[in-house]
């Protein structure tokens, strides 16, 4: 298992377009990829649960995965939350 | 079909033709999908229906992309995600393997449930995508042959038919654009039959087969008079149906006419009788059809209708002005009463035995601070005008005690913050278990009077669940055991020098206005619409006849045996009842 810590940095949070977009990457990969936000874990293969953790600007998140690929799978997903803010800015 | 007359159970006098307007969109799809496949025929029709829609999701994805703006391809592409969703999938899945449920079932419940998860979400951005899921759910739906089914009321003379109505879901008709109602299931007196009456809507309940039978925008009659339901009536059904329902509205405008004389009976003889209420849109009735206040207002609605548990403020404001209203007559406010089949989703467990268990008295006793909210609006409200307390589903003597225990603190309360209220408010206790009957001359050292609910009464004398449609022709509050319960609360009652209401079913029934005034209650409480013409009827006898009718029927052996008995007794008066008479169930 592999995890790292992300702060959402879009001013709107993960709302529907970066809520697909999390989900389209994360399905790219074997791993099992998980998000965690205040102790409520989510499946970020499922657009559903993506939604739930209704994110806001600010909040900090786990991004976690677990598989072959679970550091690529990390990064890259840590990648788009973090650094590339779904590429809104 | 043309013509096809159903019977069902009668609860609300009068009668209505319109076109149907099928409530539930759940109850239309089941029935349209009663050739349930096996559990994997199900799962690959499924199947069958999500590929279709994301074939047809694919396509428009690449038609959309030939527009200048980014925004349309993003909410395709949302919604191609939820098709794909593995948590949806599995649950879908799990709802047809395990609950074996159809897929259309699966889908319309995964929506409901989805719907209920969306709601808890404070940004409104993403709880609007409950929106694009309840896209999907349609399409998905209509691949799998299902039609997409309208909602909303249109225009006059619909006519509700559908499988149950919920308090809530009544509550949230638009009524003026209800013409009469007609449920598959239910009792006379469940709660779409009390909401009925008191709306003054012909319904019919407890109608086997009717889904099956209708189809919206058919044209129905409902007889609420004698629970004849006719779908698509041909001309001479449906004339000799408007003459009928001419003669019943022309016998109510007579009785209303007279509807604000006493009711006193030939030989002098007075009683209170007093509206039942429930909904502020009621206040008008009491006015309307000559009540001398009200006997019972529920509270239940303020709880159910409202997301919320309503706080002081609201609660206070509704009860002053009922007092308002009523003045210088008195309101008789009977605290929440949760429980049976008025649950209380989010705070109550499912019971085995919901009627034997944690309802009424025992619910609010437990639920201090809810319980506490509602004794302080209602105490502040007795400075408005004349109010009582009723306390609902009492068993025991000590819950009476406890009761006046925790008035007597909030009262201290209220003092201390200044806000006046009726230091003398009376406190009564509803009779609805047979426990109270025959210790009532205990009770009522504690009670400042007794208001008998009949239909409790009457269930859990004889054992029957009003709801249950296998066993509630078992029902009737005219069993000689329910008038011999009455008896004996009246007498022990009154020996101690306490006044008793009755504020059930029976009170409407103009069948059984005899033996109660022969009872010689104090006060009937009872629907609106129907105090004229049980005031009516009591100007008509001497309670001298009255209490040898009930020797006569408490003799009898069954409910059957008094109520044709009654009846008879009655049309030998009163011959022009016969027109607007409901038939018995049974």
């Amino acid at each position: 298992m592999y995890q790292k810590k992300t702060k959402i940095k879009n001013s709107l949070g993960i709302h529907a377009r970066p809520a697909s977009m999390i989900v389209k990457l994360a399905s790219k990969f074997e791993s099992k990829v998980e998000l965690e936000k205040d102790n409520i874990d989510v499946n970020a293969k499922s657009i559903m649960g993506v939604l739930m953790l209704a994110s806001e600007k600010g909040q900090e998140i786990v991004v976690r995965a677990c598989g072959e690929d679970e550091k690529e799978a990390v990064k890259a997903v840590v990648e788009l939350i973090g650094k590339r803010k779904f590429d809104e800015e | 079909m043309k013509n096809k007359v159903i019977r069902g159970i009668p609860v609300s006098p009068s009668i209505a033709i319109g076109k149907v307007f099928l409530y539930s969109p759940r109850d239309i799809t089941f029935k349209r999908i009663k050739k349930k496949g096996s559990v994997d025929e199900e799962i690959c029709k499924f199947e069958k229906s999500r590929r279709k829609s994301l074939r047809q999701l694919r396509a428009l994805k690449s038609e959309l992309k030939k527009l200048p703006t980014k925004e349309p391809v993003r909410l395709i592409d949302i919604q191609i995600l939820f098709l794909q969703d593995p948590l949806l999938l599995n649950s879908v899945e799990k709802r047809i393997r395990n609950n074996k449920e159809a897929a259309a079932e699966a889908i319309l419940n995964l929506l409901e449930s989805l719907k209920r998860d969306f709601q808890e979400i404070p940004d409104s951005y993403i709880s609007e995508r409950y929106l694009d899921v309840k896209d999907v759910g349609d399409r998905l739906l209509k691949n799998l042959g299902e039609d997409k089914i309208e909602m909303e009321l249109k225009g006059h003379n619909n006519i509700v038919v559908a499988e149950r109505l919920s308090p809530t879901e009544t509550a949230q008709m638009s009524v003026d654009k209800v013409s009469g109602i007609v449920t598959e299931r239910g009792g006379k007196t469940s709660h779409i039959a009390i909401i009925a009456e008191a709306l003054n809507i012909p319904a019919v309940v407890g109608v086997n087969g009717l889904l099956n039978e209708t189809e919206s925008g058919d044209e129905i009659i409902v007889d609420g008079i004698s629970g004849i339901v006719v779908v698509n009536p041909d001309e001479n059904t449906k004339r000799t149906f408007e003459q009928k329902e001419k003669e019943a509205e022309r016998i109510q405008k007579e009785f209303l006419k007279h509807k604000d004389l006493p009711a006193t009976t030939i030989d002098g003889y007075s009683i209170d009788i007093c509206a039942n209420i429930e909904l502020p849109m009621e206040l008008g009735f009491i006015k309307k059809y000559g009540a001398k206040g009200v006997g019972l207002l529920r509270t239940e609605f303020l709880y159910l209708t409202s997301e919320s548990i309503p706080d002081e403020d609201e609660q206070y404001r509704f009860y002053s002005e009922i007092a308002r209203v009523c003045s210088p007559d008195y309101a008789i406010i009977r605290t929440l009463d949760l429980g049976g089949d008025k649950v209380f989703k989010t705070k109550t467990k499912e019971e085995a035995n919901p009627f034997l268990g944690w309802r009424g008295i025992r619910f609010s006793i437990s639920n201090n601070e809810i319980f506490r909210t509602q004794l302080r609006a209602i105490l502040k409200a007795s400075s408005k005008g004349n109010i009582r307390l009723l306390i609902p589903m009492v068993s025991q003597v000590e819950e009476m005690i406890e009761v006046r225990k925790i008035v007597k603190d909030i009262m201290k309360e209220l003092k201390k913050e200044g806000h006046p209220f009726d230091e003398n408010i009376e406190i009564g206790a509803m009779v609805e278990v047979p426990s109270v009957c025959l210790l009532a001359d205990h009770f009522a050292r504690v009670v400042d009077f007794f208001s008998i609910g009949t239909n409790d009464l009457t269930q859990y004398t004889l054992a029957v669940d009003r709801g249950n449609k296998r066993v509630s022709g078992l029902y009737d509050h005219l069993d000689p055991s329910v008038l011999k319960l009455m008896r004996v609360t009246v007498e022990h009652a009154h020996h101690n020098n306490k006044w008793v209401g009755v504020c059930g079913g029976i009170a409407a029934d103009i069948v059984a206005v005899p033996v109660l005034i022969g009872l010689e209650v104090d006060e009937l409480s009872l629907p609106p619409s129907f105090i004229p013409q049980v005031k009516n009827v009591i100007r008509g006898l001497s309670l001298k006849e009255a209490r040898e009718l009930l020797t006569q029927a408490e003799k009898m052996r069954s409910a059957t045996e008094v109520r044709e008995f009654l009846k008879g007794e009655l049309l030998k008066r009163f011959p022009s009842l016969k027109n607007i008479l409901l038939e018995v169930e049974k």
